[in-house]
């Protein structure tokens, strides 16, 4: 399993708090049940919060909630916290018919409380408000929100966004910048590499474990063909051989079922663990360009504040009735470059300490994901060789008769 | 049999990359690409050929510490290792030089073929086509202690080609009816147009191989003057050829009128023969009119079977036949879905050395170290795996080919009771001929009696057919004598054939089975190491 901790102590401790118990905050997803019909059959979760923190409303709260409220939940958290690696979410869903099978639901569920618990204990990301609301708000509440982010923009900072895309490009054309501006701190254009890179490999090893469980059922579907067809043929031998046959083919279906066992354990244990990381991966690739825009601003507003400067004191030296006016704008400018400088520096702060925590827990990740791989595997080949062994004094019966 | 060889793989995460393997039991130390051992000698007895379940194999690794030198270049060294496998599994000749039942080579009557060294040769003449064409010959070298070959240690070396062998195959047809006679490998027309020569010729010279050597365990056959003359008489192959069945028909197209007449004098040694055409071309179209499906001898209802025996055999060998045949298809599946396994445990295996190569390359926190470092030991079990998979399969094709074999002795089975149906139907179609004949002879005296003093001519008919009678009886007498001659073949060849069946499918059964449990438990070693490798993160985990 994925390493989160449940129980963990909070960065910060609310002087309030009643109880001498550690602050705590745990969350699980459970309980997947399919509602409505047809296309707009969806399926829900419920949402048990346990904690102590005093901001929540109680020691324990449930909800009923369902995946586009987790990704309402992602979508604020990735706009208020930028430079944090958001944990990532599992797929929009697959392909229809796989949709409800018991296996993606069954893998959807893990990913979400996986998720909802990275987010829990992140020392920030535990005190978001919309965390709170996410975990406590009713139903209706909860899609009032939702639908309030699903129009063509998104959110009302999307389309902000989009404008103030649009106004930089058009004063890059103004200020003559032909190409967008871009740090050139050569440790971060290393990581930036390092960031690519990274998915392409792990999308590749994560391609061929998803194979490697098809694999796995093949083998486990041909087992149980050949075993069947070999029990025919005992049918009609007859005699010792006859019997040496069937026990053969007996061996080979519990085999097959051996099989079709731990390929669900490899996808479940080794295959999700390495999407996982992956998605991380992309996760931080979003950070990447919120960091690239924040820059981006920065630069911008560092520029038009020296062109606002030359202007007021150009005005204030002809003594224009404009110079009020201008001043303002430029102190409102030189409020809001310096916010952008902030938030920039806030980012560049957070990306370094959050890649410390991301390389330390995907280490962890990993090596658990590897120990279950290889242990499923040793499982199933001793369990193998174990029904093959047992077969062997039979077979030895057969043909001494 | 599979002999195991014990070796103790001395390995700890620094000697990871240059893997020294140590042989504890001849103190021998083993660099680069190792040949497996031999397992298919066949001159070892079969001693019991399963390992001792208390003692679990340890691994042998081959080439291990190539792969991880090949660390800088990572998809060159999945090559390398398959490949000297591939060497070691193929460089031994697979197909046994004694089937289980027949003689160990220190006995007295042993008989060794092999088939080598291809060559092209120039069609003399009489060819009309211009230029002429080429054909391939073999050598074929006979190793024998067979008296019918001269006495002990003789041996001998002529030169065939497939066409010889055809006739080889064609003459033994016609001798040992009722015996269950190795099939020829095929024409293969076809195949020879589209493939590769040197493939096309290869794959010929491998299964006439393993044909004659067919032939020669048959404990029959082996002694047939057929088959000695084309491995003994130097030049060219010194028995009639096969006429193709054209001419045949021309030539007993010009016999037919006579034979319509009731002149040509039957010879009786042919009703030896099926009436195959060309020289009994009556006969022939007579039986073929009444056997229509020639299949298993399940002949129309013209041809009585009151034999009993046979075809309650003839039901169950076909029955057997078709869950063979089911059971060889589950095979090939089984086979192709342990190589795909195999295959894609490589990959996975490749692609997480390129992650270990990448992070090692790009560590900037320790962590990342530590990872590489486990993406490592994965990527060996990985690799480690896939190729014991590799093996796994190398060894299960060759146990579950005899199911394979099996279905081309059935073919022969059936050839066999074929020859029998075809003898019955001779039988009765003689017999028939002599029913008609004496109601012939019968109008004719009846009708003579009625004339006094006798009706010359008819006399005289009466007496010619008096004579074909007698010719037709004697006949009747060879055509029985056949007859029972194949059913006591077939009898005896079915008691030969089950006692081989029972013994050939238990050791495959066996190998089969000892097989997988080897390589399952080898599996499990590398499994079991890579959790102990790996198992830090889960007891101090979160």
């Amino acid at each position: 399993m994925i390493s989160t901790n449940r129980t963990l102590s909070a960065s910060s401790q609310s002087p309030r708090s009643p109880s001498s118990q550690p602050p705590y905050l745990s969350v699980s997803v459970t309980d997947p049940v399919k509602l409505g019909n047809g296309v707009q059959a969806y399926i829900s979760y419920r949402v048990i919060t346990k904690t102590n923190f005093p901001e929540y409303q109680g020691p324990e709260k449930i909800v009923i909630r369902r995946y586009s409220d987790f990704v309402w939940l992602r979508d604020r958290l990735f706009e208020k916290y930028k430079g944090i690696f958001i944990p990532p979410l599992p797929e929009k869903s697959a392909v229809e018919k796989f949709r409800f099978s018991a296996e993606f639901i069954e893998m959807r569920r893990q990913a979400l409380d996986i998720f909802v618990n990275r987010i829990a204990s992140h020392h920030a990301l535990q005190q978001s408000e919309d965390l709170r609301t996410f975990l406590q708000a009713d139903e209706e509440t909860m899609e009032r929100l939702r639908a309030h982010e699903t129009g063509i923009f998104k959110k009302p900072s999307d389309l902000m966004q989009i404008f103030k895309d649009v106004q930089s490009k058009v004063s890059d054309v103004v200020l003559g910048k032909e190409k967008p501006v871009e740090e050139s701190d050569p440790e971060y254009e290393k990581l930036k590499h390092y960031i690519f890179e990274l998915e392409n490999h792990l999308a590749e090893a994560q391609k061929h474990a998803y194979r490697l469980v098809k694999r796995h059922r093949e083998l486990g579907q041909s087992l149980s063909d050949f075993g069947k067809a070999v029990k025919l043929l005992g049918a009609c031998e007859g005699n010792s051989l006859g019997k040496a046959f069937s026990e053969l083919g007996a061996k080979s279906e519990t085999l097959s079922v051996k099989l079709q066992k731990e390929a669900h354990q490899l996808l479940m244990n080794f295959e999700e663990p390495l999407k996982d990381y992956v998605r991380a991966v992309q996760s931080i690739k979003a950070t990447i360009t919120e960091r690239a825009n924040a820059f981006r601003r920065q630069c911008e507003l560092t520029e038009t504040i020296k062109l606002k400067e030359i202007n007021l004191n150009k005005l204030s030296l002809i003594r224009s009735d404009k110079v009020g006016e201008a001043e303002m704008e430029y102190n409102e400018l030189k409020a809001e470059s310096e916010e952008a400088t902030r938030l920039f520096e806030s980012i560049v702060r957070l990306m370094n300490e959050e890649l410390v925590q991301f390389q330390e827990r995907k280490t962890l990740d990993m090596g658990i994901a590897f120990n279950e791989f290889a242990r499923g595997q040793a499982r199933l080949a001793n369990g193998i060789a174990d029904a093959w062994r047992s077969l062997l004094p039979k077979l030895e019966a057969c043909s001494s008769t | 049999m599979m002999c195991i060889e014990e070796t103790n793989l001395h390995e700890s995460r620094e000697e990871m990359e240059s893997l020294i393997l140590d042989d504890s039991s001849n103190g021998q130390s083993h660099s680069g690409a190792k040949v497996a051992p031999n397992h298919d000698d066949p001159l070892l007895s079969s001693s019991s050929s399963f390992m001792d379940p208390q003692n679990p194999n340890s691994i042998s690794i081959l080439s291990s510490h190539a792969s991880f030198n090949a660390f800088l270049d990572p998809p060159s060294y999945a090559e390398a290792i398959f490949t000297s496998f591939d060497s070691s599994s193929n460089g031994h000749d697979q197909t046994p030089l004694f089937s289980s039942s027949s003689s160990n080579p220190r006995s007295s009557d042993y008989l060794q073929i092999s088939v080598s060294d291809p060559q092209k040769e120039q069609e003399l003449s009489n060819s009309l086509v211009p230029g002429g064409t080429t054909y391939y010959t073999y050598l074929i070298t006979t190793r024998t202690s067979l008296p019918e070959f001269g006495g002990s240690g003789s041996e001998y070396s002529v030169r065939r080609r497939f066409k010889d062998v055809v006739t080889l195959s064609d003459r033994l047809s016609e001798s040992y009816r009722g015996f269950f006679i190795p099939l020829r490998p095929d024409k293969s027309v076809v195949e020879s147009q589209v493939m590769a020569k040197q493939e096309f010729v290869e794959q010929r010279r491998v299964s006439l191989e393993k044909y004659l050597r067919r032939l020669a365990a048959h404990p029959v056959i082996r002694r047939s003057e057929e088959l000695r003359v084309f491995l003994e008489a130097k030049g060219k192959l010194p028995l009639p050829k096969s006429v193709d069945v054209a001419s045949r028909v021309i030539d007993g197209a010009a016999r037919l009128p006579r034979q319509l007449l009731g002149e040509e004098a039957i010879d009786v040694n042919e009703v030896a023969q099926p009436a195959k055409g060309g020289r009994d071309l009556l006969r022939m179209f007579r039986e073929l009119k009444q056997a229509v499906s020639n299949d298993w001898g399940s002949a129309k209802p013209v041809v009585v079977e009151e034999d009993k025996w046979f075809l309650e055999k003839k039901e169950k060998l076909m029955e057997f036949e078709q869950e063979l045949s089911n059971v060889s298809q589950q095979a090939e599946s089984l086979v192709k879905a342990q190589q795909d396994m195999g295959e894609t445990m490589g990959e996975l295996g490749l692609a997480f050395v390129k992650l270990t190569k990448f992070e090692t390359e790009e560590a900037v926190f320790d962590s990342q170290r530590e990872r590489a470092g486990d993406m490592k030991n994965v990527a060996t079990a990985a690799v480690k795996s896939s190729r014991l998979y590799r093996e796994l399969n190398g060894q299960t094709v060759k146990h579950l080919e005899k199911l394979h074999e099996y279905l081309g002795i059935m073919l022969a089975v059936n050839n066999a009771f074929s020859d029998r149906s075809s003898a019955l139907l001779t039988v009765q179609t003689l017999s028939s001929d002599l029913a008609s004949l004496h109601l012939k002879i019968e109008k004719l005296e009846a009708a003579s009696a009625k004339i006094f003093g006798g009706d010359r001519s008819r006399l005289r008919r009466i007496e010619e057919l008096k004579e074909t009678v007698r010719a037709t009886e004697d006949a009747k007498i060879c055509a029985v004598r056949e007859y029972e001659r194949i059913k006591e073949n077939i009898r005896s060849e079915l008691e030969r054939h089950d006692k081989e069946r029972h013994d050939d499918f238990m050791s495959m059964l066996r190998g089969f089975v000892v097989n997988q449990a080897g390589y399952a438990e080898k599996m499990a070693n590398v499994w079991e190491t890579l959790a102990e490798e790996t198992n830090a993160y889960v007891k101090d985990g979160s």
